[in-house]
């Protein structure tokens, strides 16, 4: 597919001598397959910025190079792992090497909005694994048109041309020159048709060796920019008001106070979603616009706003949690159905039926929701800190009716994510704001604001029941939910589908076990759901991982040998969820295996010390935790130590990937100790870090070991997959050390409680 | 008009007296470094020293530094050679998303000068700042190689 139309100031000319071939998606990111898209190189060409390659790369005449990100960087660290992919082949030296950050890049073709350089966003654990071929074929595609210029200039065979980092040399001539000499002639030089082979892995000087952040300087500095941070001529600071009740709307206000406080400018209300209409914004509300934050603060305070009824108003999570409870006891949609569960329990030599509570939770990045924009007649620009900038995208287009290719969407760093910036309310917020007042915005969310106006990980009441044979031998297995699904408020959902991001089906222990039964329930209260890191990957993990131990120790077996035993069943099984297309149960049992030798798990401990383990595949990466804990005679626990493993493939960064499996088992347990959304009429009752009380430093043992297993030669995800074992692993260990089960999250006091009942 | 001192140097303030420290710092001074996370002194991202003191800029106002001398973490660095402290954190590769960093840098300087040889039970006790990434295994060891780096500045 050729690009058709374009607003850029390249002549077709350029178009046709710069074409440069990626892997091609639409604009959702779903992949044409077998369509490569050629799209534009190089804003370069038409200027005079000779010193360019393609979109990603600028070599600079002292030969060191500008490496193009594209992609969002929350704290994953893609904006030094990408570039490593593209130095590797570029064959460069990794000191050389700076990063720039690009914007949100779209072309319009006949065929509708696509990406100009290839999709952008980060979700899912897909940041690398998407751009693992395309961005080394990035590199490679600029060292073979730098060895083409270098054989022109010094008329010699291509063939005989190599490279050393930095520099072409044509031994036969004893020729050398270093690429900042050559990047002027390699910049017009065609771009191949195709990307040349890339290099293998035995010949890795960059990929696979562990680097650091490139960005640490500017970070620890002060220097580095969160969206927060944007100052722009003439911008002014907007706070909104939003309902506090649940789907509540303005019935009307009094704004005088509020414009009575210096430095506030405006004041209008900000139309939210119908209640059950699919969100562009979370809440109704009453924007401030002010000449400072402080000011823009302190007139929301000052405001008064009625509130209209809201048919939430009386939610409240006790009565989600009963009404979870009284749908178990009926029967639900049985969501997934093989051989026969009912009669292989019903012969079944002995039974274990237990019910857990995963409560919801709020994504808390430490950077609140905010986005800077202007909008103005015939165009905005957008600088917003987001997992999505074709989000960001679309909801300006939304609210504000301009072309997409008028709103320019840059990125800034992001302040934690993890999930939360994958929707973009805030920036359709920010652009109601600017078109209406004309002015550019920078929206301030609270902390306030963005613990109670989130998409909440969805809470529910897991009911699982196992069968077992004279042996020990599972036979037969059912998980029953009722949750508030994800999907709720989706546009075009059907009740049916509801169950879908609640449970995989594919998840272990389906192919391992020939009776199994999955059923949903679906409940209803009005808090906003979305992603959260993993999503139903760690509350199912909580739940199957806690489970199993409690079918292990009801039956008198050992948790580990039934793990492994259940694992062993099947060398490879189809994963028709996100991270599929197969699962390869011993890779979960080989770091399972490894973390319970490395804690010395078959050791007996004395009273008030205990070991618990745990596995779980996300989204094509494995991970397994052992944690030691010790508990005292009043239920106060210790974690002692924690060994993490984490198998993602071929670890393209190991020194990133082991900062995301230490930075996953820390969210893991942090939200297992104390996290907590609840609702009390109609209304998030959490505020503030004082009642969502994040992990300290405090309870990080100082024994912490995360290992980055590599397994061939091909990286998964890296980002969510350490986050799902570590909770039950905790659990586990409590159990092993006390006796008593956690079944409810968070544990907050019920050890303390149950011990000292 | 407010006088202080940011960094060293004299400045003024003329905004509104009430003002937190942290949004004339980021507003009026330009200073982005000093982050907003909580403005109730929970997770100290926006931890500065005043007067030579670890501080959560959300909890003052700046009419209370009238006269006093602020530090952030721009002015922690000695033009380009870091504080023994950065200099750990670049060392140990701390930071994840990094918003919650300049805050945890500042705390540490102080928390050094009180324990220059500090204990994990010191470093549990006293440095409260909350990380959502989790970066805190790192943390520790940044912290133990900045008092050693510190120690041989001496």
């Amino acid at each position: 597919m050729r690009i058709k139309n374009h607003t850029s100031s390249q002549t077709p000319a350029d178009l046709s001598r710069r074409r440069f071939i990626i892997a091609g998606s639409t604009i959702t990111g779903s992949l044409l397959l077998g369509i490569p898209l050629v799209s534009v190189a190089a804003n370069g060409a038409a200027s005079n910025e000779s010193s360019r390659i393609g979109f990603f790369i600028n070599i600079l005449e002292n030969g060191d190079v500008i490496i193009g990100n594209a992609q969002p960087e929350i704290g994953q660290g893609l904006r030094t792992t990408l570039p490593m992919l593209v130095s590797e082949e570029l064959d460069i030296s990794w000191d050389k090497v700076r990063i720039e950050s690009m914007p949100l890049g779209i072309v319009k073709t006949a065929d509708g909005y696509t990406w100009k350089y290839g999709g952008q966003g980060v979700g899912g654990s897909t940041g690398l694994t998407r751009n693992w071929t395309f961005q080394r074929e990035v590199g490679a595609t600029g060292r073979l048109m730098l060895m083409q210029a270098a054989a022109q200039m010094w008329n010699v065979p291509l063939e005989q041309c190599s490279t050393k980092p930095g520099m072409v040399v044509c031994e036969p001539a004893g020729k050398q020159a270093g690429y900042g000499e050559l990047v002027k002639l390699a910049s017009t030089l065609p771009l191949p048709e195709t990307a040349p082979a890339l290099k293998p892995m035995d010949q890795y000087r960059i990929v696979g060796k562990p680097k650091h952040n490139k960005e640490v300087r500017d970070i620890i500095t002060g220097k580095a920019k969160f969206g927060s941070d944007t100052q722009m001529p003439g911008m002014r600071y907007a706070v909104i008001l939003r309902s506090p009740v649940l789907n509540g709307t303005v019935a009307g206000f009094d704004d005088s106070a509020a414009r009575a406080v210096k430095g506030v400018l405006d004041v209008f209300p900000v139309e939210g979603p119908a209640p059950g209409a699919p969100y562009h914004i979370l809440a109704h509300g009453v924007a401030v616009v002010a000449n400072s934050t402080w000011a823009a603060i302190k007139g929301r305070k000052a405001l008064k706003v009625e509130w209209s009824q809201s048919p939430n108003q009386d939610d409240s999570s006790e009565k989600f949690w009963q009404q979870n409870r009284e749908m178990l006891a009926t029967q639900g949609q049985v969501v997934h159905d093989q051989g026969d569960f009912p009669t292989a329990l019903a012969a079944a030599h002995s039974v274990v039926k237990h019910t857990y509570e995963v409560p919801f939770v709020s994504h808390a990045p430490l950077e609140p929701q905010n986005c800077y924009a202007w909008v103005q007649d015939d165009k905005a620009h957008i600088i917003a800190p987001t997992q999505s900038p074709s989000g960001a995208s679309r909801s300006a287009n939304a609210v504000t009716g301009l072309d997409r290719l008028d709103i320019k969407v840059e990125m800034s760093r992001v302040g934690g994510a993890f999930g939360r910036r994958l929707t973009t309310d805030y920036v359709a917020e920010v652009c109601i704001i600017s078109k209406k007042t004309g002015w550019p915005i920078q929206l301030v969310w609270t902390r306030d604001d963005d613990i109670r106006n989130d998409f909440y990980r969805p809470g529910g009441t897991h009911e699982l029941i196992a069968g077992l044979d004279d042996k020990g031998q599972v036979t037969a297995w059912s998980q029953r939910l009722a949750s508030g699904s994800k999907y709720y408020r989706r546009p075009d959902m059907k009740d049916e589908d509801l169950w879908k991001p609640e449970l995989y089906v594919d998840d272990f222990p389906r192919a391992m076990v020939e009776n199994f039964r999955l059923e949903y329930f679906h409940n209803f209260i009005g808090l906003p759901r979305g992603s959260w890191r993993g999503p139903a990957h760690v509350v199912n993990a909580f739940v199957i991982q806690s489970f199993l131990d409690e079918v292990a120790h009801e039956t008198g077996q050992d948790p580990l040998a039934l793990r492994l035993e259940l694992l062993g069943r099947i060398e490879e099984q189809p994963y028709g969820n996100h991270g599929g297309p197969t699962m390869t149960p011993g890779r979960l049992s080989r770091l399972l295996k490894f973390v319970s030798e490395r804690i010395d798990y078959s050791r007996p401990r004395p009273k008030g010390r205990g070991v618990g383990i745990a596995a779980h595949f996300t989204f094509g990466g494995y991970a397994a935790h052992a944690i030691e804990v010790s508990v005292d005679s009043k239920g106060e626990f210790t974690i002692e130590r924690i060994v993490a493993a984490i198998d993602c493939g071929f670890a393209v960064n190991p020194n990133a990937v082991e900062a995301q499996l230490q930075g996953a088992t820390i969210d893991g347990l942090s939200t297992a100790l104390e996290l907590e959304i609840t609702v009390n009429e109609g209304r998030v009752v959490q505020k503030n870090f004082n009642n969502y009380p994040l992990m300290k430093i405090d309870r990080v043992p100082a024994l912490f070991e995360a290992h980055v297993m590599n397994y061939d030669d091909t990286p998964t995800g890296v980002g969510e997959i350490g986050v799902p074992p570590a909770a039950p692993a905790l659990t586990n260990a409590i159990f092993a050390a006390t006796g008593v089960r956690i079944r409810k999250l968070p544990i907050a006091d019920q050890l303390r409680e149950k011990m000292t009942a | 008009m407010i006088s202080l001192r940011i960094n060293n140097k004299p400045v003024q303030f003329d905004g509104e007296p009430d003002t937190p420290l942290l949004w004339a710092l980021r507003d009026h001074f330009k200073l982005t470094g000093t982050k907003y996370g909580c403005g109730i002194g929970q997770c100290g991202s926006c931890t500065v020293h005043i007067d030579g003191k670890a501080r959560r800029s959300c909890m003052t106002t700046v009419s209370n530094t009238e006269g006093k001398s602020v530090v952030t973490i721009e002015g922690l660095a000695k033009g380009d050679q870091l504080h023994p402290v950065q200099q750990a954190w670049l060392e140990q590769d701390v930071p994840q998303c990094g918003y919650c960093q300049t805050g945890l840098i500042m705390t540490t300087v102080e928390f050094l000068q009180q324990h220059p040889k500090p204990s994990d039970e010191d470093i549990n006790a006293n440095v409260k700042n909350l990380c959502r990434c989790g970066t805190y295994v790192r943390v520790r060891k940044a912290i133990h190689r900045a008092a050693e780096l510190s120690a041989q500045e001496k």
